[in-house]
């Protein structure tokens, strides 16, 4: 079949051949503005912490150049090319999580869930390769399965597939919201690759009773809980999303913070750079929380930007995955596409104490090398995918 | 290559999956709607008080101004310095200039420098001038803020009286304590934009809450008849070589007092300086009782023994009670016999046969002695009480003294006998004037006070005081009597060295010997009062542990005369 494109290739002149310049563009605008925001929300501790104000956005750029290296050589290789290291990724990712307790792995706000790569003095997340490797790993289990996956087996051991490194994130790394995005992109491939409904509205209900049960058991148990006594600190995060103002200096700190910085942006926002809750009040203010620095700098039409973006970003995957030129290629796509989605939700959901507040970081935009360059990375697999699809087609 | 079938349901479920995310964006976009619109408010007021930090302004005091508007006690602007340790940029020259500046030792200067708070206070009440020059340094974090201090331009005028402020604004003691409400005033504020850990964000500008001003204080005292009272207690101590002098003067129809002196005085802009000749090594704690016995009011903090001006209370008490008249016969041996015990009359001669008026004239220890024994032990001491002596007089200042005195099952004859004349009990001098003021004004008992009202910053009155006056302690024709006696003390009998020529002077002399008996310590006092018809104003000298000649009517009686001779066509009084 490649052969085929080849030949054609080179019969035909390149404009015939796809290339996706508006989800480009709609990625390097979430990266520039993602930059800009990065430089606005850190400056300030940048400069206590290294007397520098661009400690932060240079370590980002420094990652968005090596990942849009990467992005432009995955994008000129046919996306085949990768089918044949499956296996391999699989197995590595999972080999890759518990290196974070020898002495590579990396501690950082009381969680190791980095590795030290030797010599390159970049820090790499785990989980990060294994969102990446499990989506091309049920990808190509999807085609390999055929017809089976239709069947009850077949939609059961898809969904085995992914738990070995879901339980080794989840047990290991404690790290709760890299277990549920990689299962969720797990999930989202399979409801693609099955032509069955029944099956997932039953499994989206049983998620929801499961997580009500959780909220009852949580503020029960916090209820009941003798004074002084240590609450599961899982559930402390569910009561204090229910109600962050009850626990302003515990658990509910960073939300209340976030919501601090969202409240007081109000609809306009106070302007670019004048965000007061980025001076040491909310933590993790370039990172995870960067969505309520954006919501008081920028107000309710910043952060309406930023979700047209995304939705946008999801409308292009889903012409790429709809157009693919075979059903590898719409796997593919549709796992970068649930990846992006899942964590963009889920982020903007916690920040807006939607959700229970886990870590979790704003595709693109959020401070995090090793996630801007996998994230990039995985562009590169869309635009790759995207260049199978002949014009003609369309 | 997807199959076309396939391609159909697989594009379905894409699409399901984009709707879905759509639809979940767009939950979360109301959700964004309802925290920046509708929340807006409430999590902008929550930041907001969590990125200020304020710095209060001193409200200015209240003065305290006397019964003719003059300034007791006034503000002078001050400077406070202090520095911000987070935006210090160098600390060593910040401690050489401070110390140097400030007079103080590098070592004190360091430690608040180095000291990691938000704000450390380095120097209060630093003059106006040296601030403002340490300003020009522009040193960062150093600031200096301006302030208030009280300022009393008569420094030791009613020193005990007025008292003065620490270094928050607050009374320590005297009326600055009493009327410290008033005269306070609120705060100010000073809002600045701070990140988390307290610094600064110049960029941010800053709000402010000006101060309230505290309201003025005016008070009944006189600070013409307190300084001239004042030279004559100074006087009177240089003179009899006494431990100290107190001078009272009221308006015994409503209690306002005119002048309140306790000499030695204190410095009210440096009360925290010791005598000279304090040893120099001495203990805080030592200090610090040094330090209160010169504050101490002598008029309302120390009770003593009355002695013969007590006589008043008797004499009083037993006209209420009918025992005696003004015509009433004595006869005095030099002694009275009370049970098995013999009391002496200061007069070991006796006074022989007398009237009660001449007895009064006389000061006559036996014939009071035995008033009291007709009046009995029961009602006497209903009288004692009647008369207000147990409870405190109310006086608008604090910490003063309650009544000594024997508790009614332990008195007997002679215990009566001795309270009759003023001795065996204590109390103080403003109970005393206050008890003769009452049974003088025709019965009412009244409260004494300084504070008449506070005024607002327009001048307009703010508060008006009121005092209590219980009515009916003695009858009206036991008041007039009162005063006629009196009179005929000052006129023909013991209390004549208070005698003003052309004015009707009423009083009564005492001498009193501390305890222990035999010490060879008096005091000596003398209460008078005038005009001796209707009484505009009274005054009590007490002359402790005069030298030399101690009689009551020797020392003290003289002291009443000169007061009023300069103070009764000054209050206009004929």
């Amino acid at each position: 079949m490649r052969a085929q494109v080849k030949t054609r290739h080179k019969k035909k002149a390149q404009t015939e051949f796809f290339f996706d310049y508006s989800l480009l563009f709609v990625v390097l605008f979430l990266l520039g503005f993602g930059l800009v925001m990065i430089y606005s929300a850190s400056s300030y501790e940048a400069f206590q912490s290294y007397q520098d104000t661009t400690y932060y956005m240079k370590k980002q750029l420094l990652a968005i150049i090596i990942g849009m290296v990467m992005m432009g050589v995955v994008a000129n290789i046919p996306y085949h090319f990768w089918e044949r290291f499956a296996l391999l990724g699989y197995l590595v990712s999972m080999a890759l999580v518990p290196l974070v307790k020898t002495p590579l792995g990396v501690k950082s706000h009381g969680a190791s869930r980095w590795i030290r790569i030797p010599g390159l003095g970049l820090n790499l997340q785990p989980a990060e390769v294994g969102k990446l490797c499990l989506i091309l790993f049920l990808a190509v289990m999807v085609c390999k399965m055929g017809k089976n996956v239709r069947t009850l087996k077949g939609f059961l051991i898809m969904l085995l597939l992914p738990l070995p490194v879901v339980l080794e994130i989840y047990i290991i790394t404690k790290n709760l919201s890299s277990a549920i995005i990689i299962m969720a992109i797990s999930v989202l491939m399979v409801f693609v690759a099955s032509p069955d409904y029944k099956k997932f509205i039953v499994m989206g209900v049983l998620v929801v009773a499961a997580a009500a049960l959780v909220v009852f058991l949580a503020t029960s148990s916090t209820a009941n809980a003798v004074e002084g006594e240590e609450v599961n600190f899982r559930f402390g995060r569910i009561t204090a999303w229910l109600d962050p103002e009850s626990d302003s200096q515990g658990t509910g700190f960073q939300t209340l913070q976030g919501l601090y910085a969202i409240g007081s942006g109000g609809i306009w926002g106070k302007g670019l750079g004048q965000s007061m809750q980025k001076l040491n009040f909310l933590p993790e203010a370039q990172n995870d929380m960067i969505f309520s620095i954006i919501c008081e700098e920028l107000g309710l039409f910043g952060a309406v930007a930023i979700i047209v973006m995304f939705i946008m970003l999801l409308w292009r995957m889903m012409v790429i995955a709809n157009n693919a030129s075979d059903l590898f290629g719409a796997m593919l796509v549709v796992g970068v596409m649930g990846h992006i989605a899942v964590q963009a939700i889920l982020n903007i959901a916690v920040v807006t104490n939607t959700i229970p507040n886990t870590g979790i970081s704003l595709p693109f935009i959020s401070y995090g090398g090793s996630s801007v360059m996998f994230l990039l990375i995985e562009i590169g697999l869309v635009l790759s995918v995207a260049k199978g699809i002949q014009l003609k087609e369309l | 290559m997807l199959t076309d079938n396939n391609k159909i349901f697989h594009r379905k479920k894409i699409l399901t999956i984009f709707l879905i995310c759509a639809g979940v964006f767009l939950f979360l976009f109301g959700r964004l709607v309802y925290l920046c619109v509708w929340r807006a408010e409430h999590y902008s007021a929550l930041a907001t008080a969590l990125h200020e930090r304020e710095r209060s302004i001193k409200a200015a005091r209240g003065r305290i101004l006397d019964r003719n508007g003059t300034v007791l006690a006034d503000n002078r602007t001050v400077c406070t310095v202090s520095v911000i340790h987070n935006q210090l940029e160098d600390p060593e020259q910040v401690i050489e200039i401070l110390s140097r500046e400030l007079e103080l030792t590098e070592d004190y200067v360091r430690k608040r420098v180095e000291k990691y708070s938000s704000m450390e206070r380095i120097k209060s009440n630093v003059d106006k001038e040296l601030g403002d020059r340490i300003r020009e340094y522009d040193l960062a974090g150093v600031k200096v803020d301006e302030d208030y201090k009280r300022y009393y331009p008569y420094d030791e005028l009613a020193s005990k009286v007025l008292g003065f402020t620490g270094g928050d604004n607050q009374g320590i003691i005297g009326l600055e304590v009493v009327y410290d409400e008033y005269l306070q005033g609120e705060a100010g504020k000073i809002l600045t934009m701070t990140d988390a850990k307290g610094i600064e964000v110049e960029s941010a500008g800053e709000r402010r809450l000006e101060p309230v001003s505290g309201q003025d204080l005016c008070i009944s005292l006189d600070m013409n008849i307190q300084s001239y009272a004042t030279q004559l207690a100074n006087q009177a101590m240089a003179t009899k070589q006494a431990d100290s002098v107190s001078i009272l003067v009221m308006n015994p129809q409503n209690g306002e007092i005119l002048a309140m002196v306790n000499v030695p005085e204190f410095d009210l802009n440096n009360p925290y300086e010791l005598p000279e000749g304090t040893p120099e090594n001495i203990s805080g704690e030592e200090t610090q009782n040094i330090l209160n016995g010169i504050w101490r009011n002598g008029c309302i903090n120390d009770t003593y023994e009355p002695g013969s001006t007590f006589k008043i209370i008797t004499a009083a008490a037993g006209l209420e009670a009918g025992v005696v008249t003004p015509e009433s016969g004595f006869s005095c041996p030099g002694f009275v016999i009370v049970d098995d015990r013999t009391i002496h009359c200061h007069k070991r001669a006796g006074h022989g046969s007398q009237d009660f008026t001449h007895a009064m004239m006389n000061s006559c220890n036996p014939a009071l002695i035995t008033v009291g024994l007709r009046i009995g032990l029961d009602s006497y001491y209903d009288y004692f009480e009647k008369f207000g002596l147990k409870t405190k007089t109310g006086v608008d200042l604090p910490g003063e003294a309650g009544t000594i005195m024997h508790k009614k099952e332990g008195m007997g004859n002679v215990e009566l006998a001795t309270v009759a004349f003023g001795q065996s009990f204590q109390i103080t001098p403003i109970q005393l004037l206050t008890t003769v003021s009452s049974i003088i004004n025709g019965g009412r008992r009244i409260t004494p006070h300084f504070g008449v009202q506070t005024l607002d910053a327009q001048g307009s009155v703010a508060q008006r005081f009121e005092y209590p006056v219980s009515a009916d302690i003695v009858s009206e024709e036991t008041s007039a009597t009162m005063r006629e006696i009196l009179e005929m003390v000052v006129q023909e009998g013991s209390g004549a060295n208070g005698k003003v020529e052309g004015f009707r002077i009423g009083g009564k002399t005492a001498t009193s010997q501390t305890l222990p008996r035999g010490s060879g310590r008096y005091i000596a006092s003398f209460i008078g009062f005038a005009p001796a018809d209707s009484p505009q104003v009274i005054a009590i000298a007490i002359v402790n542990n005069p030298q030399g000649v101690y009689y009551g009517s020797q020392v003290a009686a003289p002291i009443i005369r000169q007061l009023y001779e300069n103070i009764l066509p000054y209050l206009g009084i004929e």
